[in-house]
C-alpha cells in the first residue's frame, strides 16, 4: 500500500506524461502481480462501490479528530474532497500500517462491507492510527471511489505495453470489458503471446473528433473523401454476437444486460463471430426517431416494463462492423467495412436493427444545409468518417468528424455560487444562471465550465465579496455578472423554477458588455424548446 | 466595559486614541503591525510600527512618510490609551499591538505563527480582555508539519533536481516567506538565486542584522549564465512566464500553506508544494488562545465565521468582524508579473 501511495504522489505531482509513464513503469516493475492487477483496476477508473456510508465516514472523522461535525463539514467545503478531508483534519498516525495494496483491499475494504457498523468502525479508525497522512490519503480514496490522478486509459496502455514489450492495440483490447483484479489476469494482460480471445471481450472504441471554429470543414480536405451520416443523440454501443451469446457494450465498458431486451432478441438472428458498432436509439422499427428524453425512460430501469417496452421501443442503429465471421476487420477501409455491413443486415434483416444511411450529397455546402435540419430529425449533427480509414482505437485525428449543431445560447445572470471540487476546491467555480421572469429572475441552468481559471478565480473574489446571503455551501450574490450560456437541448420540467431543463449547459463567454438588465427572458428561454411535449420526470 | 475599538470604513479605529490599526484606507494615524501590503498601505499621514521592521516598512511605503518607530515592549500614550507593540512571529519587525483603556487591555494579533525560526523574534503571549486573531488558517484541516521535515524535503528535492542537472525554482511570498525559507537552505548544495523583489527584501533583512546565506540576483546574473544544479527563490506569479526562460529545464515548487491543499496545488501546475506558512495553524490558533486567555475574541482575516462559532460552542465568548477586503487568499500569484513586481 505504501509503493501504491508513493505512485499516487509521484502521478498526481506532474503534468508531465512522460513522468507519468516512468512512474507507472517503475511501480509496475516491482510490483506483485497481485498488487499490479489492482492498481490496473483503480487506475482504469474502476471503483470498489460503496464500502461504507461517507455519512459514517463523515462521523468518525470528526469525533477521531476531536471537532464538532458542523466543522467538519466546513472544512470539507474547503477542501472539496472527502478523502483529503479525512486524511487531513486527523491527526498523524504512525507508520505500522503494512499491507500490501492487494492485501488491504481483499482483508480490509472488501470484507467491510458486511461488517456490522461497530467493526466498521474499528476497523477504520486502527487503519487511520497507523497510517500516515499520504498512506491514509489514497486508503480513502480507495475506500470512498472517485480515485481521479489524472492517469487516463490511454497513459495506463502505453506504460503497460512500455513495461511489457506487448503492443499497446493489444493492451487495450485486452482491457476492455469486465477486469477481475487477480494475478493471473494481470499476467495474461502482459503476456507477450497475443493469440487469445475472451467471448464477451470487446473492441476499443473509436471516438470522433469535434468540427468547430478552430478546424473548420474546408481543412478537412475533399468531400468526396468522406461518407456522411446522422450523429444520432442516443447510446453508443457495441453489439457482439459469439458462440451463440449476445453481449452489449457501453461505451463506458459497462456490460448492459436485460436493459435493451430488443436488440438482444434481434442480435440472436446474427450469425456468430459478428461485433457491430452503432448507436441504441428510441425509435419504432419503422418510423422517426425518437427525442433522447423518451429514450432517457429506459436508462437505469434494472426491470423494463411492458407498458414502457411499448411507449418507448428501441433499435440499434449499427454504423459500422468491426468483426466478421470470427475475424477481426478493422484494419480494413472504412468504405469496405460499409459494404460488408451492408451486405450482412441485408442477410439478416432482424426488425429492431437498423442500418445507418449513409447522406446522398456529400459537397460541403449541401451537407452544411442538411445539417441546419439535425434538430428535426432528434439528430446532434453529422458524423464524416474518411473512407479509406482504419478504425482507429480511441480518438486519433483525422479519421471521424462530429460536427455539431450550433449550441443554443441564452443571457443569464449569476445569483449563486459554489465552491468546486478537486482542481477547483475552495474556490467559487459552479455557478446559478437565472433569466428574467418579468421582475423576477428565475434559475434556469447550473454551468461549471467555460471559464478559464483566470476568470475562475475573478468571478471567485467577486462572490466572496459581493455575498448577500449563505445557504451551507451556497452563496447567494448580488446579481451583476452577465455570461453567455450554450446548451444542447431544452425541454419542460416540473423540477425547476424556470419551467425547464436545459441539457448540457456550459458558460460560451463573460458578456462584460452587458448589464443584468440586459439578460435574456423566460419567453425567450421557451422558445427555444425541443417539443413542447408533455412533461417526464425522472424519480 | 466597552472595547475601546470599532469598525469603520477605513479598518479598525480607537476612538479615545484617535488612530486606526492596519487601515485599509490612508487615515491621519496608522498604527502597522508589519510590512506586507495588505496591512501596510501607503497614504496616510503618519505611521507608528516597530523598529526592528524600519527597512521593510520604507521599502513598502517609502522613506518619505512620516515614521515613528517602537521598540518591542515600548509603552506610548495616545489620549489616554497606552499601546504598545509585542513580537508576532509573523516576519521580521512584525507586531501584536497591545492597548490599554481605563484598565481594560484589548491585543490585535496582526499575522503571526508561534514557534521559532531565526529570521524574526518569536511570538509571545499578550494577556488580555479582548483578543482580535487572524484566521488565515482557521480550519482544523491546516497543521503544520514539524519544519525540520519540510526543510529536510526542500533541500533533498533541490539535491535531487541538481543530480538531474535541472534547475530547481521555489516560489514564496516575497517578503518574510522567502527569507525564512532562505536561512534554512543548505547553501552547500548550490548557487542561490534571486527574483528582484525577493533580494530587496534579503538586503532590508540583512541591513537588519539577520544572517542569510549568500545569493545572487537574477537580474544581474551573466547573459550566458548555467542555472543548472542551482536554486532560484522566485515570486508566484513569475511562474509560466518568460522571465523563467532563462532557467532552462526546471522543477518548480511553491512555499506556502495553501500547498496542504491537494487542489490548490493542482490548479497552480507546480510540481511540488512544501508546507512552511507564518500564520497559525488551527492547533496554534486554540492554543494562542488558551495562553492569552480573554474573555472574548473577535475573529478578522480568513475563516472566521467558523472559528468564531467553534469558539462560541467550546464556551468562550467570540465574534467574527470580518470585512469585505480580507476573504482573499494570500500568495495567489497575481495577473502578471511585471505588475507584481512593482507591487512587492
Amino acid at each position: 500500500m505504501i509503493h501504491f501511495a508513493e505512485l499516487y504522489t509521484r502521478l498526481d505531482r506532474t503534468t508531465k506524461t512522460n513522468q507519468k509513464i516512468s512512474a507507472l513503469i517503475h511501480y509496475f516493475e516491482a510490483a506483485d502481480p497481485a498488487d499490479a492487477a489492482w492498481a490496473t483496476y483503480f487506475l482504469s477508473g474502476n471503483r470498489l462501490g460503496r464500502v461504507i456510508a461517507t455519512q459514517l465516514v463523515r462521523t468518525w472523522a470528526a469525533e477521531e479528530a476531536d471537532i464538532p461535525a458542523w466543522l467538519f463539514e466546513e472544512s470539507y467545503q474547503t477542501v472539496g474532497d472527502l478523502a483529503e478531508t479525512v486524511a487531513l483534519v486527523v491527526p498523524d498516525g504512525n507508520h505500522h500500517y503494512s499491507k500490501s495494496l492487494a492485501e488491504c483491499v481483499c482483508e480490509d475494504l472488501l470484507p467491510m462491507r458486511d461488517l456490522p457498523e461497530a467493526d466498521q468502525r474499528s476497523r477504520t479508525l486502527q487503519i487511520w492510527r497507523n497510517t500516515t497522512k499520504q498512506v491514509r490519503f489514497v486508503f480513502m480514496k480507495l475506500l470512498t471511489g472517485g480515485f481521479r490522478v489524472g492517469v487516463s486509459k490511454r497513459l495506463l496502455i502505453r506504460a503497460l505495453s512500455k513495461h511489457s514489450g506487448v503492443n499497446t492495440e493489444v493492451i487495450a483490447h485486452r482491457l476492455m470489458g469486465t477486469w477481475e483484479s487477480t494475478a493471473e489476469s494481470f499476467l495474461r494482460l502482459v503476456d507477450p503471446d497475443e493469440g487469445d480471445s475472451v467471448a464477451s471481450r470487446p473492441y476499443p472504441f473509436c471516438l470522433a473528433h469535434a468540427v468547430d471554429n478552430k478546424r473548420s470543414i474546408e481543412q478537412l480536405g475533399e468531400h468526396n473523401e468522406y461518407a456522411a451520416e446522422w450523429k444520432w443523440d442516443g447510446i453508443r454501443g457495441q453489439l457482439i454476437r459469439r458462440q451463440g451469446q449476445t453481449f452489449l457494450w457501453s461505451r463506458g465498458e459497462i456490460l448492459m444486460e436485460n436493459t435493451w431486451p430488443e436488440i438482444e432478441a434481434a442480435a440472436a438472428s446474427l450469425p456468430d463471430g459478428t461485433v457491430l458498432d452503432g448507436e441504441i436509439l428510441a425509435a419504432a422499427t419503422v418510423g422517426d426517431v425518437l427525442p433522447f428524453d423518451q429514450l432517457q425512460r429506459r436508462i437505469g430501469k434494472k426491470r423494463v416494463g411492458k407498458k414502457l417496452l411499448k411507449e418507448v421501443p428501441v433499435v440499434f442503429h449499427a454504423f459500422d462492423l468491426l468483426e466478421r465471421e470470427g475475424e477481426d476487420i478493422r484494419l480494413e477501409p472504412f468504405a469496405s467495412r460499409r459494404k460488408k455491413l451492408e451486405a450482412l443486415l441485408r442477410k439478416v434483416d432482424p426488425p429492431n436493427l437498423r442500418i445507418t444511411q449513409l447522406m446522398q450529397q456529400t459537397a460541403w455546402d449541401q451537407l452544411a444545409k442538411i445539417r441546419e435540419t439535425s434538430r428535426q430529425h432528434h439528430a446532434e449533427g453529422l458524423m464524416l468518417k474518411r473512407l479509406d480509414a482504419s478504425y482507429s482505437v480511441g480518438r486519433v485525428t483525422g479519421t471521424w468528424w462530429k460536427w455539431k449543431v450550433d449550441p443554443h445560447t441564452i443571457d443569464g445572470v449569476l445569483i449563486y455560487g459554489q465552491k468546486g471540487h478537486g482542481r477547483r476546491a475552495n474556490l467559487f467555480s459552479d455557478y446559478t444562471f437565472a433569466v428574467w421572469d418579468g421582475d423576477a429572475l428565475v434559475p434556469f441552468a447550473k454551468a461549471y465550465s467555460g471559464l478559464s481559471d483566470q476568470e475562475i478565480r475573478q468571478v471567485d473574489r467577486f462572490i466572496r465579496q459581493n455575498t448577500s446571503e449563505s445557504f451551507g455551501p451556497v452563496r447567494s450574490v448580488t446579481p451583476t455578472l452577465v455570461m453567455e450560456i450554450a446548451f444542447e437541448g431544452l425541454r419542460i420540467s416540473k423540477r425547476h423554477k424556470s419551467g425547464v431543463a436545459t441539457r448540457f449547459p456550459r458558460i460560451v463567454r463573460w458578456r462584460h458588455d452587458k448589464q443584468p438588465s440586459d439578460a435574456s427572458s423566460l419567453a425567450e428561454l421557451k422558445a427555444l424548446l425541443d417539443s413542447p411535449t408533455e412533461p417526464i420526470e425522472q424519480p | 466595559m466597552n472595547p475601546p475599538l470599532t469598525y469603520t470604513d477605513s479598518g479598525l479605529y480607537c476612538p479615545a486614541g484617535d488612530f486606526f490599526i492596519d487601515p485599509i484606507r490612508p487615515v491621519k494615524r496608522a498604527v502597522v503591525t508589519h510590512a506586507h501590503a495588505d496591512h501596510a498601505r501607503p497614504g496616510s499621514e503618519s505611521y507608528l510600527a516597530c523598529a526592528v521592521g524600519k527597512p521593510l516598512l520604507r521599502m513598502r511605503l517609502g522613506s518619505e512618510s512620516d515614521f515613528h518607530f517602537l521598540d518591542y515592549g515600548e509603552t506610548i500614550n495616545l489620549g489616554g490609551v497606552n499601546l504598545s507593540l509585542h513580537p508576532a512571529g509573523h516576519m521580521l519587525g512584525s507586531a501584536q499591538v497591545r492597548l490599554e483603556h481605563k484598565g481594560y487591555v484589548a491585543v490585535i494579533t496582526g499575522d503571526y505563527k508561534l514557534g521559532h525560526e531565526p529570521t524574526c523574534q518569536s511570538w509571545s503571549p499578550v494577556e488580555c480582555n479582548l483578543l482580535i486573531t487572524e484566521s488565515t488558517f482557521g480550519l482544523p484541516v491546516f497543521r503544520w508539519p514539524p519544519e525540520e521535515t519540510v526543510v529536510r524535503q526542500i533541500n533533498d528535492w533541490w539535491r535531487d533536481n541538481q543530480a538531474k542537472e535541472i534547475c530547481s525554482v521555489l516560489y514564496g511570498y516575497a517578503i518574510g516567506k522567502s527569507q525564512r525559507v532562505l536561512a534554512a537552505l543548505d547553501d552547500s548544495i548550490g548557487s542561490i538565486f534571486t527574483h528582484g523583489a525577493i533580494e530587496k527584501g534579503v538586503q532590508a533583512y540583512r541591513d537588519s542584522g539577520v544572517a542569510l546565506p549568500d545569493t545572487k540576483h537574477v537580474a544581474s546574473a551573466e547573459s550566458k549564465q548555467d542555472f543548472r544544479g542551482a536554486l532560484v527563490l522566485a515570486v508566484p506569479s513569475a511562474h509560466g512566464t518568460t522571465w523563467m526562460k532563462r532557467f532552462g529545464q526546471v522543477s518548480t515548487a511553491m512555499v506556502s500553506g495553501w500547498t496542504m491543499i491537494r487542489g490548490w496545488r493542482r490548479r497552480r501546475f507546480m510540481d511540488h508544494g512544501f508546507v512552511i506558512s507564518d500564520h497559525v495553524d488551527w492547533p496554534a490558533l486554540m492554543r494562542a488562545i488558551r495562553l492569552c486567555d480573554p474573555e472574548e475574541v473577535w475573529v478578522d482575516h480568513g475563516y472566521s465565521d467558523i472559528v468564531a462559532r467553534y469558539l462560541n460552542d467550546t464556551g468562550r465568548k467570540a465574534r467574527a468582524v470580518e470585512s469585505k477586503m480580507s476573504r482573499i487568499e494570500e500568495d495567489q500569484p497575481q495577473s502578471s508579473p511585471a505588475a507584481s513586481e512593482a507591487y512587492q
